[in-house]
C-alpha cells in the first residue's frame, strides 16, 4: 500500500517536473527549431512546431552574410584569453594563500571579492579613456585584459576554495622527503589541482563569453565579439526570425553543452564557497 | 612548518594578482570621482573646470532620475520576487525522487547560459513581437487582442525576460541548499502528523534561510548592473531606463560626462551598501 503510494507520487513528482522543465526550456527549443525553418514557415500563423521541411539555408546564410567566423573567433580569443590570463595570475596568489595563509588572507581575500561588486557603469568613461589612450579601444587584447581583471576575483577564489581543500600533510611529507619547493608544485600540487583549474577555466570561459556590457560598450567593428554581432540583430523591420533564430543558435549551442558540464561548480563558484 | 623563506616566496606570488586588481579598481574609480566633480563635455569644449558637488544636484534633480530609480527597484524587486518564490518551489519539486531528474537539471539549468543579448533578442521578437510573437498567437487562439508588449506592457516583459535568465541561478543554489537538509527531520515530524505547510515553515524554510539571503545578495548585484537586455529590447524608452542605462547614457550618448560620473559614484555607494552584508556572510564563512 505504502509503495503504491510512492509510485504513484513518484509519477506525480515525474510528470510536473519535466512539464516545468519544458517549459523553462521551451524559448531555447523554439529557437533551435525555428533555426531550420524557411522564413516564411518561421513566421506561418499558426505556429508550425515539427512538421516542416527542415533546412541548412540559414545557417549558410548567416555564415555568408555577416562573416559570423569573426565574431567567433573574436569570441573564442576574448574568453578563452583573459581565461587563461587570469588562471596564470591567479593559480600563484589562490597557491600562497591557501598553502601560507597569514592573518591577512581572509582581508586580502574579501577585498578582491569587493573589486568585483564594483558597477561596471561607474567606471566606464575611464576605461573609455584609457584604452583610447593606449589605442586599444576595440581590439581584442584591450577586452582580454578588461574580461580578465573582471573574473580575477572568481578565479583566486574558486582556486582558493579547491587548493584548501587539498590536505596539507601530503605536501608535508613531500617536504619531509626534501622536495624543494619547484618540485612540491610540480609533482604533488599540481595533478591533485588540476580538477579545480580544470573547473574554474570552464566556469570563466562561460562568463566572458556572455560578458554584455564590456563586449557591448568597448567594441566596434574589429574586436566585437558574438554578444555585439546578436545585438546588430535588433533592428525592428526586416528582420528574418529563422536567421535570428540559427545565429543565436550558433552564439549559444557551445556554451550550453560547456555549461552543463559545469553547473555544480556553477554553485560554489558563484557564491564564493558560501554555499557548496 | 611556515619558513620566512616560504613566507616571503607566498608574499611574491600573491602579488600579481593583489597589484592588478588594485589598479583595476583605484585608477578608474579616482577618475570617476575626479570627473564627477567637473565641468567635462568631451565633444564641446572638454574639460571645463572644477564645479563642485554642481553634478551630484543636477544628477539627482534632473526629471529623469527619480523614474530610473523606480525602474531600477522595479527590475530588481520584481525579479528578485520571482527567482525566489518559484526557486524554493522549483528546488523543492526538483529534491523529490522522479525519473529523468538529471535531465530535468539540464532543462531548468539551460537559460543561465544564454547569452544576455541572445534571450533578449529572442524573447522581443519571437515570443513578444505583436504580429508574428508566438505569444501573439496564443493571445488571438483563445480571441483576445495581442498586446504589443515592450511598448504597452515594457517593465512586465523585461522583468519576465531577466527572471527567465536568473531562474536557473537561484534554483541550483536552492536546490543544492536543501540537498542538505537532514530528511530524517523531515520523516520524524511527518510521523508526529505535521502538515506539508507546517512541515515546509518549520523545517525547509529556516534551513534555506541563508541560501536565500545569498541569492537575494548576489542577484542584487548583478541585476542592479542590467544592461544588454535592455539595450537590445527597449533602448531604455517606455519607462525601462534604469540607473546604470541613464548613466551609460549621459557619458555615452549624450558625452557628458561630469554629470555622467556623479551618478557612477551613486551606483557605486548604492552597490557597496549591498555588498557589505555580502562580505559579512561569505567573511564568516570563511572562519568556519
Amino acid at each position: 500500500m505504502a509503495r503504491a503510494v510512492t509510485q504513484q507520487r513518484k509519477t506525480i513528482n515525474t510528470a510536473l517536473a519535466w512539464g516545468i522543465g519544458l517549459l523553462i526550456f521551451f524559448p531555447i527549443l523554439w529557437t533551435i527549431l525555428t533555426s531550420f525553418k524557411t522564413e516564411a514557415t518561421a513566421i506561418a500563423d499558426p505556429p508550425v512546431f515539427l512538421a516542416f521541411d527542415w533546412t541548412l539555408e540559414n545557417y549558410s546564410a548567416v555564415m555568408e552574410r555577416s562573416n559570423y567566423a569573426r565574431f567567433l573567433w573574436n569570441s573564442i580569443i576574448i574568453a578563452g584569453g583573459s581565461t587563461l590570463l587570469g588562471i596564470l595570475v591567479a593559480v600563484p596568489a589562490a597557491w600562497s594563500m591557501a598553502f601560507v595563509p597569514s592573518k591577512r588572507t581572509k582581508d586580502i581575500l574579501l577585498w578582491m571579492l569587493s573589486t568585483k561588486m564594483l558597477p561596471a557603469v561607474g567606471v566606464l568613461y575611464p576605461i573609455y579613456l584609457i584604452f583610447i589612450n593606449l589605442g586599444i579601444l576595440d581590439s581584442r587584447i584591450g577586452l582580454v585584459i578588461v574580461l580578465m581583471l573582471m573574473n580575477l576575483p572568481i578565479i583566486v577564489w574558486m582556486l582558493y576554495t579547491y587548493f584548501r581543500e587539498i590536505p596539507v600533510e601530503i605536501l608535508e611529507a613531500a617536504r619531509m622527503d626534501g622536495a624543494s619547493l619547484k618540485e612540491e608544485i610540480l609533482y604533488v600540487l599540481t595533478p591533485m589541482a588540476i580538477p579545480g583549474i580544470a573547473s574554474t577555466v570552464l566556469l570563466n570561459f562561460i562568463l566572458a563569453w556572455n560578458e554584455a556590457f564590456w563586449t557591448l560598450n568597448l567594441t566596434a567593428a574589429n574586436a566585437a565579439p558574438l554578444t555585439a554581432f546578436i545585438a546588430s540583430y535588433s533592428s525592428p523591420e526586416g528582420l528574418f526570425f529563422a536567421k535570428l533564430s540559427a545565429a543565436s543558435t550558433m552564439a549559444i549551442a557551445p556554451i550550453l553543452i560547456l555549461g552543463w558540464f559545469s553547473q555544480k561548480q556553477l554553485v560554489s563558484g558563484l557564491t564564493f564557497g558560501a554555499v557548496k | 612548518m611556515a619558513t620566512q623563506h616560504s613566507r616571503s616566496a607566498a608574499r611574491i606570488m600573491m602579488a600579481p594578482a593583489v597589484i592588478l586588481l588594485l589598479g583595476w579598481m583605484l585608477v578608474p574609480l579616482i577618475m570617476t570621482l575626479m570627473f564627477s566633480f567637473k565641468q567635462y563635455l568631451p565633444l564641446r569644449g572638454g574639460d571645463l573646470g572644477w564645479v563642485g558637488f554642481d553634478n551630484y544636484v543636477r544628477f539627482v534633480s534632473s526629471s529623469a532620475f527619480w523614474p530610473s530609480v523606480v525602474a531600477t527597484l522595479t527590475i530588481v524587486g520584481g525579479v528578485l520576487l520571482i527567482t525566489v518564490v518559484f526557486g524554493i518551489l522549483l528546488a523543492i519539486l526538483l529534491n523529490q525522487p522522479m525519473w529523468g531528474q538529471g535531465i530535468v537539471r539540464i532543462l531548468v539549468i539551460a537559460p543561465f547560459f544564454v547569452m544576455p543579448t541572445v534571450s533578449a533578442l529572442v524573447w522581443k521578437n519571437m515570443f513578444m513581437d505583436p504580429v508574428n510573437g508566438l505569444f501573439a498567437h496564443l493571445w488571438k487562439f483563445f480571441g483576445a487582442e495581442p498586446i504589443a508588449w515592450l511598448s504597452e506592457a515594457s517593465m512586465p516583459s523585461i522583468v519576465m525576460i531577466v527572471s527567465w535568465q536568473w531562474l536557473p541561478f537561484a534554483t541550483l543554489i536552492l536546490l543544492t541548499a536543501i540537498q542538505s537538509l537532514d530528511s530524517e527531520q523531515l520523516e520524524a515530524a511527518e510521523m508526529d502528523g505535521a502538515p506539508p505547510i507546517k512541515r515546509f515553515a518549520y523545517i525547509t524554510l529556516p534551513h534555506l534561510g541563508r541560501a536565500i539571503t545569498i541569492v537575494i545578495l548576489i542577484q542584487t548585484i548583478f541585476l542592479l548592473a542590467v544592461f544588454a537586455e535592455i539595450f537590445v529590447t527597449t533602448g531604455g524608452a517606455f519607462g525601462t531606463r534604469t540607473l546604470t542605462y541613464l548613466i551609460f547614457q549621459r557619458v555615452l550618448e549624450s558625452q557628458n560626462v561630469g554629470l555622467g560620473s556623479a551618478g557612477g559614484v551613486y551606483a557605486i555607494i548604492l552597490a557597496n551598501i549591498v555588498a557589505i552584508f555580502l562580505m559579512r556572510i561569505v567573511g564568516k564563512n570563511l572562519d568556519a
